[in-house]
């Protein structure tokens, strides 16, 4: 990786089954990402993506990027915007794009941007890679 | 009720050891749609261990933070290595600084993840908002 490379853009599709699944594997069982009854209670039009979930949707992205998992020295992110999960077979997509930003002694400086539809649903995602 | 000021610089006790195991990152990886190969664990696997450092911060019932108002800001990770199938983690949270920005308390926390011999591993930095009753 090089400064100025676009990484190749990465689709994922986001259903309420995934969100049940990473509930269950993250331990955050705020009820916001599967009930519909309680997210609008809270003034949310939906079920929402864990923020986290979307993290590690980035995640996933730098892991192809970079050929593997474990070269991750640095990520971080604001949470935007949520990601709203229908309750349907087709759920939503979420799309991860890089750019490398400079490489140095540190490794090699990604910036990210994670979209759903036309927003950005991340703020100022930005990663770290071990060279 | 805003949040007691006196919270900032505070750090609260290690949380119990995390044993972590293949299986445990396997289930992780699979629900993030990645592959375990039997080494590293996915990126943001250290908010499993975070995590349980912020719950019993937003528990503390002196502070005066209802779970229900938080909502997620910020996370950033920065890792000295890798967290592995076998690592016995505890994470230590101190809450860095608190603001009050329209009626919410901005509350940013730092939770470096140690291993068994208590070198670093992770630490997690989280921005945790926490609205007021009109907020």
């Amino acid at each position: 990786m090089k400064t100025g490379d676009e990484l190749p853009e990465q689709t994922y599709t986001v259903t309420r089954a995934d969100l049940v699944r990473y509930a269950g594997a993250s331990g955050d069982f705020n009820p916001i990402h599967w009930s519909d009854r309680v997210a609008t209670s809270v003034g949310l039009p939906g079920v929402i993506a864990h923020g986290m979930f979307t993290m590690a949707l980035a995640a996933r992205a730098l892991d192809t990027w970079a050929g593997g998992p474990g070269r991750v020295a640095e990520l971080g992110c604001k949470f935007t915007k949520p990601v709203l999960v229908p309750d349907d077979d087709t759920g939503v997509e979420v799309v991860v794009r890089g750019t490398v930003k400079n490489v140095s002694d540190e490794g090699v400086h990604v910036s990210l941007e994670v979209t759903c539809g036309d927003e950005k649903v991340l703020g100022m995602p930005r990663a770290v890679l071990r060279g | 009720m805003p949040v007691d000021d006196s919270l900032v610089g505070r750090t609260f006790p290690p949380t119990a050891a995390y044993d972590v195991s293949a299986e445990k990152i396997r289930e992780f990886a699979r629900a993030t749609g990645s592959e375990y190969d039997g080494g590293a664990a996915p990126a943001t696997f250290a908010i499993v261990v975070a995590f349980s450092a912020m719950t019993a911060l937003m528990e503390q019932p002196d502070i005066g933070i209802s779970l229900h108002r938080v909502v997620h800001g910020e996370q950033r990770f920065t890792y000295t290595r890798p967290v592995v199938a076998g690592d016995e983690l505890t994470a230590t949270l101190t809450v860095d600084s608190l603001r009050q920005i329209g009626g919410a308390d901005i509350i940013g926390t730092r939770t470096e993840i140690v291993d068994v011999h208590e070198k670093p591993v992770c630490t997690a930095f989280a921005t945790l908002v926490h609205r007021g009753d009109d907020a």
